[in-house]
């Protein structure tokens, strides 16, 4: 048993797993949490989880982790409603966290893809928007990244039980990557890497590859903080990546038009060179 | 290895006082006898208290050093660390490590009248001082203790603030920046309060915890009065997380509060106290 | 460390082709060898066994924001002069755990980790790495309370310096007098030529390698001629810190325009002090089972450009860039000589290649120390 002597929970929390427009990705990351599993069977009750357990409780919840975007008019009332049940709502990855991927549609017209897609697009009821969970509700925690990070998500789990609010790290992927002893890719090998502005959380996997970081774990504390009249940091990444990388504004595009696309310090980067 | 300073000590909560809603002061004592007759401290210094899987956090030691057995910590509850601490009851295990830093130049005072000044939220670290001299009265000489809150509501330690207020040869101002129904004292800035004291200039020894930029206006409104920067003390809080100098978190210009601090002499941080971003 | 009353005996010349001796001598000592290898597009120190291992026939080229490396004509050892590593990853390691402590009802026991060293030689030090460890030693292991594990790591250390007879444009030693010839704290020290290597011992220690190894007296002429070809490298080094004022012209640069325009380039990445030899900043991370009965206490390195390194309850001291960037430029050349007696800068040049945007320190000084009107 965990020791819950702190916990404001007192016994085992109840915990539930809510999907919304989403791949799946981060809840297989809490299935994947293997050794750990049992321990955590142990600490919580998990009263709603589709995707472990067709033995599924309705709320209230102590504590739920929210996947996936809001993008049909039905998950309106949906998230309306678990906000109300629940005392502590976590998104957990970039869909939920900042509209993911398919937020790119945001930047397009849904009803051309619904015709080029669907036979019957009639049929197709979507919103013209995938938007993130925290504009829909309150958000008490976010844990970023495409997916999410099994490590972040235990010990968010951890603090919770016991009645600590949960730090969950707002640095860059850089000294993550450094204190790897991994060599700075943009430096050594010219590639545009997202790093430097883009949340810790993923353990610097892709440098440790060799890869840049393309900003799965969405944009870091940082980049946002400036003295008045200054551009953000995002900006002179970008002029870098232009000037001394040679990227053409459509590749800056795409660089900042990713998995959290439509984040503002990204999305304002996006549109910037869109223009141009 | 050598004596390692990161060592953590497990002490027991002998006492528990709740002074406010988020704020305790407990009563530990190391649990093993070895540690505890080698622990010695002066008024002022830290220890870094740590709860078990959460971590550690500077508070200053309000007991008195000549009872070195027994530590005294007040905290507020703030963040993650005194979260838990905050609720930990009596018979429970916190860790210490310490005691750290420079604390309040009791032997210069004595025999000087000593002005106590304490702004918002922040006079815990002057309150072991304040005990220290009433221990010891007949050897400091007059005491002014002046504290500043925004609203009557802010204000800690009341019992205490009463107390004081009887003991001999010492006067006790109170100051809210907002007026309140119940609020019989001073309304204004604390520095109001420094118009009628007829202070000893060169007989005062000043010590004064608080924000940075009430320290900064007192310590000029003294200055003119004919206090010297050198006989005013400020206690100074940065963030803290090896209490020895190394972890670079502390720094104030040149100086490493943990270590040179936290309580620093004033000629020595004015050019740097109050400045945005350092 | 090395013995204040050692006198070093002259310097013997070591033919490249019986290199290998010095493998073998090491090893005899029992240490394990770290030299530069090719490693993710730079050189990073790793296990080495024999002179092949080396980057044998490769250079360097470093500017501001980019670092490749290039095949050369030559079969030199070490013409790379350094990669992102100085010394500092081997003492201040990047994680180091200090204590685990275990949960027994409602008391703890907390318990130190000793870490596991194996004596080791660090072939291929440059001079800015062994003043880089200098400043380091000092700042772990010179005060109140020296830091027991930087010290059982440092003690472990057995170091070999190449003097620098080319220097890349980033490098600046020259001007903080730290290089680019190795002046103290190695225990043997090479120059390297076509067919061989001048060698000289710093210490007892290096001088029992020395022994082993099947040298020669080094004629007067050829120190004459290894002392003009460092001296050269000295003087092909384009860039400079001004360095008489610095420190009291950054204290009255609080309000210099030039920092707005340095924090609209700065990415407050903090790679410059990921690679700096001497930045020291560090924090704790705690760690708890899920089971919370036991908790490790782990050191890692933490850095000023951090989001929360000047964080204290619901205060952030240094919110913005520019805070941040001023902050860590005062701190390395002005506020840490009033902390440590000497500059924080060794001037190898890392933090200017390394800097993704390439902001040069240097240029960053020179403006500041210039009055803004």
């Amino acid at each position: 048993m965990v020791e819950t002597q702190f916990s404001p929970y007192r016994k085992q929390p109840r915990v539930a797993v809510v999907k919304f427009a989403s791949c799946d990705g981060c809840q297989l990351s809490i299935l994947n949490l293997e050794d750990d599993l049992l321990a955590l069977g142990a600490a919580i009750d998990i009263a709603y989880f589709p995707e472990a357990s067709s033995n599924m409780q309705e709320g209230p919840y102590d504590i739920a982790f929210v996947e996936g975007s809001i993008t049909c008019p039905e998950d309106l009332p949906r998230i309306l409603e678990l906000r109300q049940q629940t005392t502590t709502l976590i998104t957990i990855g970039a869909c939920a966290t900042s509209g993911g991927i398919q937020a790119l549609r945001n930047w397009s017209d849904i009803e051309a893809f619904k015709q080029a897609v669907y036979p019957n697009p009639e049929y197709i009821q979507s919103l013209s928007t995938s938007t993130a969970i925290s504009e829909h509700v309150s958000v008490d925690y976010e844990l970023w990244g495409c997916p999410i990070d099994k490590r972040q998500l235990l010990r968010v789990l951890t603090d919770l039980l016991q009645g600590v609010s949960p730090r969950i790290p707002t640095h860059n992927v850089c000294i993550d990557c450094k204190r790897q002893g991994h060599v700075c890719v943009i430096v050594s090998q010219g590639l545009p890497c997202l790093g430097p502005v883009t949340r810790t959380g993923c353990g610097a996997i892709c440098p440790s590859m060799g890869r840049d970081c393309y900003g799965c774990f969405g944009p870091a504390e940082h980049v946002s903080v400036q003295p008045p009249g200054v551009p953000p940091n995002m900006t002179s990444l970008a002029q870098q990546f232009h000037q001394h990388l040679q990227l053409i504004p459509v590749e800056m595009v795409r660089r900042f038009r990713g998995i959290n696309g439509s984040v503002q310090s990204f999305s304002k980067e996006s549109d910037a060179w869109e223009s141009k | 290895m050598t004596h390692n300073p990161y060592l953590i000590h497990p002490a027991r909560i002998l006492e528990r006082k709740q002074e406010s809603t988020d704020v305790v002061t407990f009563r530990l004592q190391l649990t093993h006898s070895v540690q505890q007759n080698a622990f010695r401290f002066e008024a002022g210094q830290f220890n870094m208290l740590y709860v078990f899987g959460i971590g550690e956090v500077a508070i200053s030691i309000v007991s008195d050093p000549d009872e070195p057995a027994f530590l005294d910590h007040t905290i507020r509850i703030v963040g993650r660390v005194t979260q838990i601490l905050g609720h930990m009851q009596i018979g429970e295990t916190v860790g210490v490590r310490g005691p750290f830093g420079i604390g309040w130049p009791m032997e210069g005072a004595k025999g000087k009248d000593v002005l106590i000044v304490t702004g918002g939220l922040g006079c815990a670290p002057v309150v072991g001082a304040i005990e220290y001299i009433f221990r010891r009265r007949e050897e400091y000489g007059a005491m002014t203790i002046l504290h500043g809150v925004k609203t009557p509501h802010d204000l800690l330690y009341r019992e205490r603030y009463d107390g004081w207020r009887h003991q001999p040869n010492t006067k006790v101002l109170l100051t809210s920046d907002e007026p309140g129904k119940t609020w019989h004292n001073h309304v204004g800035v604390v520095t109001e309060l420094f118009d009628d004291l007829q202070l000893v200039p060169d007989n005062t020894l000043v010590m004064m915890c608080g924000p940075e930029i009430m320290m900064r206006v007192a310590c000029n409104v003294l200055t003119h009065q004919g206090l010297r920067p050198d006989a005013m003390y400020v206690s100074l809080e940065r963030h803290m997380e090896c209490g020895i100098g190394l972890c670079g978190h502390c720094q104030l210009g040149p100086f490493f509060l943990c270590k040179d601090g936290p309580v620093m002499r004033l000629d020595r941080v004015i050019p740097f106290m109050g400045k945005v971003g350092v | 460390m090395n013995s204040d009353s050692f006198q070093a005996p002259s310097p013997r010349l070591f033919l490249r082709k019986n290199f290998l001796q010095l493998f073998h001598a090491l090893k005899q000592l029992g240490y394990q060898i770290l030299g530069p290898v090719l490693s993710q597009g730079a050189i990073q120190w790793k296990t080495i066994t024999a002179p092949e291992d080396l980057p044998i026939g490769w250079n360097d080229r470093q500017e501001p924001g980019s670092y490749r490396l290039e095949q050369d004509s030559h079969s030199r050892f070490f013409n790379i002069i350094h990669g992102p590593e100085s010394l500092k990853p081997l003492t201040f390691t990047s994680r180091e755990t200090l204590l685990v402590l275990d949960r027994q009802d409602h008391t703890f026991s907390a318990k130190e980790i000793q870490p596991e060293i194996k004596p080791t030689a660090v072939l291929g030090v440059r001079a800015c790495d062994l003043a880089g460890l200098a400043i380091q030693d000092r700042i772990f292991l010179n005060d109140t309370y020296p830091d027991p594990y930087y010290e059982q790591r440092r003690e472990h250390l057995l170091l070999v310096a190449v003097n620098c007879t080319k220097a890349h444009p980033a490098c600046f030693c020259a001007s903080m007098a730290t290089g680019p010839k190795a002046q103290y704290g190695f225990d043997l020290c090479l120059t390297e030529a076509d067919e061989d290597f001048l060698i000289e011992a710093g210490s007892r220690k290096g001088l029992q390698v020395l022994e082993q190894l099947t040298c020669s007296l080094a004629s007067e002429e050829r120190i004459i001629q290894d002392k003009e070809r460092i001296a050269a490298c000295a003087a092909s080094q384009t860039r400079r810190l001004p360095t008489a004022n610095l420190p009291d012209a950054l204290y009255e640069a609080h309000d210099h325009p030039r920092w707005d325009q340095v924090a609209a380039r700065c990415l407050s990445c903090s790679n410059c002090t990921m690679v700096c030899p001497t930045c020291f900043c560090h924090g704790v991370e705690e760690t708890p089972s899920l089971d919370f009965q036991q908790s490790e206490h782990t050191r890692v390195w933490d850095s000023c450009f951090a989001p929360d390194h000047g964080y204290i309850h619901g205060k952030n001291f240094r919110p913005t860039t520019k805070d941040r960037y001023r902050m860590w430029l005062t701190h390395k050349l002005a506020s840490w000589i009033d902390q440590f007696g000497t500059s924080g800068c060794v001037g190898c040049g890392r933090c200017i290649t390394w800097c993704p945007v390439g902001i040069d320190i240097t240029e960053e000084a020179q403006a500041l120390s210039q009055p803004s009107d």
